[in-house]
């Protein structure tokens, strides 16, 4: 047999880093799994006889006479019905104390979806919070990350947003989950009575870094799974992609490889962009969707991370402490649904977009008489009834906790604005004012 | 007899590979994995050994595996069948390939071979003609597609022999031509072109003389585009690139559109296929994808051919310039381009320019843009290309390599901009920092003159004056106070606020608004004009911005209301009155 060549052992490691490992090998093929000393490792770099590994839980103790031997294949997933409800690690081995699952082996990190036989997303995906419903609304088959510092809560928000979706499946991809997190999922999980529809591959910071770099394509594989066998409503939950791109760099980096922007791999678009891309509605009715979380360091989100992740997603939701009113906000400047327009004013009422951008807009007016304010200068009475209304607006709209619907959303922005507005301030068609102005 | 090689490295999709024989720099090769052939370029050539770039996912590929090397660039098929399709950035037809999934090695052809078309000759026999001259049409749609001597033609030929009006496919030999030497060479409907290589055959390339209306006023009135001309969006994520560059798309006035998603979001491209078929061409009635083409290499496909997409976007475009036809090619997005030289250069260890980037990123691009542009054909008509490409700046900072390269390149710049983005100014195109160089063209203010207005340059730099001035003024009363300066400031501010809420914004997603004609552009700048060259006395602050408030939103309905229309005359009844 032809493969038997491939299966060689072999004993002896030219070169050693903290991520990878070298030695001289016949026949290797590109991206095949290898074990060396027992620890898993995938082919990167192929130079004549020479291959490069990089192992993904870190080379501590391997030794240059390590054994080292390939498997002829890429990481692969047992994919069936009999994922749900179950806990795996980065390899896809259950870490719940269940059996081993058995069902089709397929590899992970596959092909694209033919972007000719994408659809059209367009079922919205109602969640409850304004800050994204009226703001920036949800839409199946989209990716949207949540843009937050590591204090915000927004595993919390995450989970709330997951639970509410109306979807068949929940995939949690987790990537250097603190234990405590994991153990939170797991957690609301439970007790929501969801954990039939939940799938979830785990690495926690417990875990070496490397083995993140496989969470996102074993978590993707499933979803592609019920996706595209179960015409299946998906929705994948990333988080933190920040650490996923950490462990992109500790690699490259171990390859000598040029860093770009922020010492990021100068792949870093086209890594981050494999992953987010698998979002899609399919022409048989499945659909996969992405939330992940990237997180900042002190709300930048021109580091080479989140900035490459917002030209990939469609859109993003920024979280932030609103130190006016004490309550957490979906940041109405920096957020973004790209394929809001989708949905707005056609599965939600007609003044869904006038209403969602005249309270925006009104909000940068109390922002502007915020700063005069701060620079010691009189308000005129326009500039303190702004004021007034962002607190408003915070509290019942933007912050976290509310939980309403779309209809209800709408409701008290028009009440906000005739509480503190005319007419004409509000900039709105005419014909929605006479039709929804509250008397 | 074709060149081999084997394998011999491998780092993501960058491949050594041993030659035995000659190759070309450029020159495509065939890598045998299994069953599938990958398609790969040449980028590098050092001695025996080759780097390729290649063209798929290399996973499974091994040192030793065959090598076959075709002797020939990377090539477009130009024939007729070209408009309304959907291909990937090697021109492969994505609508005609099987399954959901794209399938390694899966290559599809650009044209459909059985179609027939109805051909009407334009030479006679015994025509003497050179590459690009005109032998017969075909409808394409509502448009004129000519059957040209194909472009790699050198030299003279003689027309030997033409068929008849009559439907043919596009194998069909339609003429014999016989070359200086005598020998007789056979031309079908369809030709090859290296997509590398600018397609010439025109008599000369003067510079551009009349603009390209685009709908969008902060285009057309403020920073017109030439027709033939060149220009660039730059902007962070989030601030409408996409947006501005659809409704380009739908509104230009071009006969044929070219749009080239490189290494964007497949959903854009999908809001594509699923409304541009509907929508219709305000300039001649027809469903718009009839005059579209799309080439797509979304983000996820694989990387070396994002490259290829935006040369397979121009080739297309160069072809039907050559008709004499009015073509816009739009690419989203230049710096996904640029990442894409830059992640193989990085593979190829070579030296880094300035973030990494390769040291001739610059004459790349310049290189690439040059090839946009108006052009006189040989039997003396126009044809045009106008190129607009997106760039994506790192962190929305404007001082980097691709916008900096960029920006020498492109004759317009319109720079999109977080802070008006964010206050839902949309479009957000900073009216101060944007400039259209094509005004200060002696050809073009006289177009504009003769087309628009008597005066209109002139008017548009009051405009931008007034823009200029009131921001100046707001940067005052943001350090001194509303108390702290003269009335005359604030006044000054207002009416830099009127231009933009009227002028400058405009809702790409209203379906009246989304689409300004110039006869209306040009009816509201003078509106607006009219307005802030009054000089006003208010008694205080509050009046003043209460007064244009108001006005902005009576204004604010004209815009929204059909022009002309009773409902906008009922609304311009009502501004008469306020400013009575």
């Amino acid at each position: 047999m032809a493969t038997k060549a491939f299966q060689k052992t072999y004993t002896r490691l030219d070169a050693i880093t903290k991520a990878t490992i070298s030695l001289t090998a016949k026949g290797v093929s590109n991206d095949e799994l290898a074990v060396v000393n027992g620890k898993l490792a995938q082919v990167v770099k192929t130079k004549g006889d020479q291959a490069t590994l990089q192992v993904f839980a870190g080379t501590e103790g391997i030794p240059t006479n390590a054994e080292v031997s390939f498997l002829g294949n890429p990481p692969t997933l047992k994919v069936s019905d009999a994922l749900s409800g179950r806990f795996f690690n980065a390899y896809g081995q259950p870490i719940d104390g269940g059996p081993q699952v058995e069902g089709e082996e397929r590899q992970i990190g596959g092909p694209s979806v033919n972007p000719y036989k994408r659809r059209q997303p367009s079922q919205l995906i109602p969640t409850g919070i304004a800050g994204i419903d009226l703001n920036n609304t949800l839409v199946s088959g989209q990716k949207i990350p949540f843009f937050a510092d590591p204090d915000q809560p927004y595993n919390q928000v995450m989970a709330d947003v997951a639970l509410r979706a109306d979807v068949d499946k929940i995939i949690l991809g987790g990537m250097g989950l603190s234990n405590d997190d994991y153990l939170f999922f797991r957690h609301q999980f439970e007790s929501a009575g969801a954990l039939e529809k939940i799938v979830s591959f785990v690495n926690t910071t417990e875990e070496p870094p490397v083995e993140r770099l496989l969470i996102p394509d074993m978590a993707l594989a499933a979803a592609e799974y019920f996706a595209v066998d179960k015409n299946e409503k998906v929705l994948v939950l990333l988080t933190d992609m920040t650490l996923y791109a950490d462990a992109l760099s500790i690699v490259s980096n171990r390859m000598d490889q040029i860093p770009s922007k922020d010492s990021m791999p100068g792949s870093l678009y086209s890594d981050l962009a494999k992953i987010y891309e698998k979002a899609v509605q399919l022409p048989a009715g499945g659909s996969i969707t992405i939330i992940a979380v990237t997180t900042l360091n002190d709300g930048d989100i021109t580091h080479a991370i989140p900035d490459n992740t917002g030209y990939i997603t469609e859109g993003q939701l920024f979280l932030r402490a609103d130190t006016d009113t004490g309550k957490v906000i979906v940041d109405p400047f920096r957020s973004l649904s790209r394929l809001k327009q989708l949905v707005q004013g056609k599965k939600t009422r007609e003044d869904h977009s006038q209403v969602m951008n005249a309270s925006v807009r009104l909000y940068a007016d109390a922002q502007n008489a915020k700063t005069k304010l701060e620079n010691g200068f009189d308000l005129s009475d326009y500039d303190l009834r702004c004021l007034d209304y962002a607190k408003d607006y915070a509290v019942r709209l933007l912050s976290i906790d509310v939980n309403i619907t779309i209809d209800e959303m709408l409701d008290t922005a028009w009440e906000l604005f005739a509480k503190y507005f005319s007419k004409a301030e509000t900039g709105i068609k005419q014909a929605l004012i006479d039709k929804y102005w509250p008397e | 007899m074709k060149s081999t090689g084997k394998v011999i490295g491998i780092v993501s999709n960058l491949v050594t590979v041993q030659t035995f024989g000659p190759v070309a720099e450029n020159e495509l090769c065939y890598i045998t994995l299994g069953n599938t052939r990958l398609l790969a370029e040449v980028i590098k050539v050092n001695g025996d050994k080759a780097s390729v770039q290649v063209f798929e996912s290399t996973r499974g590929l091994r040192g030793g595996d065959a090598v076959e090397f075709e002797g020939k660039m990377l090539e477009a098929s130009l024939g007729p069948g070209l408009l309304s399709s959907v291909y990937d950035g090697l021109q492969n037809d994505l609508t005609t390939m099987e399954g959901v999934f794209l399938k390694r090695g899966e290559y599809t052809d650009p044209l459909d071979h059985e179609k027939l078309w109805d051909f009407t000759p334009l030479a006679s026999e015994g025509d003497k003609v050179i590459a690009a001259d005109w032998l017969g049409e075909v409808k394409e749609g509502w448009l004129p597609h000519k059957i040209m001597v194909p472009f790699s033609f050198k030299g003279s030929y003689t027309v030997r022999r033409i068929v008849g009006p009559g439907s043919y496919n596009i194998d069909t030999v339609i003429a014999v031509l016989t070359d200086e030497n005598g020998e007789d060479v056979p031309v079908t409907m369809v030709q090859k072109w290296p997509v590398k290589i600018a397609i010439k055959g025109y008599k000369e390339k003067p510079r551009p003389d009349r603009i390209m209306k685009t709908g969008v006023r902060v285009i057309d009135t403020f920073n017109p585009i030439a027709e033939g001309g060149t220009g660039f969006i730059p902007g962070p994520f989030g601030c409408g690139k996409t947006v501005l560059q659809h409704a380009i798309a739908k509104q230009g006035e071009a006969d044929v559109i070219v749009m080239a998603a490189c290494g964007e979001r497949a959903n854009e491209v999908v809001e594509i296929f699923t409304e541009f078929p509907e929508l219709i061409d305000p300039y001649t009635g027809r469903k718009l994808m009839e005059r579209t083409t799309i080439i797509c290499n979304t983000s996820n496909m694989p990387v070396a051919a994002r490259e290829a997409s935006v040369y397979t976007a121009m080739t297309l475009c160069e072809y039907y310039r050559a008709m004499g036809l009015r073509c816009l090619l739009l690419a989203d997005s230049t710096s996904r381009w640029a990442q894409a030289l830059r992640e193989m250069s990085n593979r190829m260890e070579e030296l880094p320019g300035a973030d990494a980037f390769p040291v001739d990123l610059s004459a790349i691009i310049s290189n690439f843009y040059s090839r946009a542009g108006m052009v006189i054909l040989n039997n003396g008509q126009r044809g045009a290309v106008t190129f607009i490409g997106t760039v994506s700046p790192a962190g929305g900072n404007l001082k980097e390599p691709v916008t900096e390269s960029t920006k020498k390149a492109a004759r317009c710049f319109y720079a999109l901009e977080q802070n008006r983005a964010d206050q839902k100014r949309y479009p957000a195109v900073n009216p101060i920092d944007s400039y259209s160089k094509y005004l200060e063209y002696p050809e073009i203010q006289q177009y504009l003159d003769e087309n628009v207005d008597k005066g209109w340059v002139e008017r548009v730099a009051e405009a931008k004056n007034l823009v200029l001035r009131g921001k100046e003024a707001n940067d005052q009363i943001n350090i001194l106070g509303d108390d702290g300066v003269p009335m005359s400031y604030h006044e000054r501010f207002w009416k830099s606020e009127l231009i933009d809420f009227i002028l400058l914004q405009q809702d790409g997603f209203d379906p009246i608004d989304c689409n300004s004609p110039m006869e209306r552009q040009k009816y509201m700048l003078e509106l607006v004009l009219d307005i802030c060259r009054k000089e006003f006395s208010f008694d205080d602050y509050e009046q003043c911005r209460a007064y244009f408030k108001n006005l902005i939103n009576v204004l604010k309905q004209m815009n929204y209301s059909a022009f002309p229309s009773e409902q906008f005359d009922r609304y311009r009844e009502q501004l008469n009155q306020i400013s009575a």
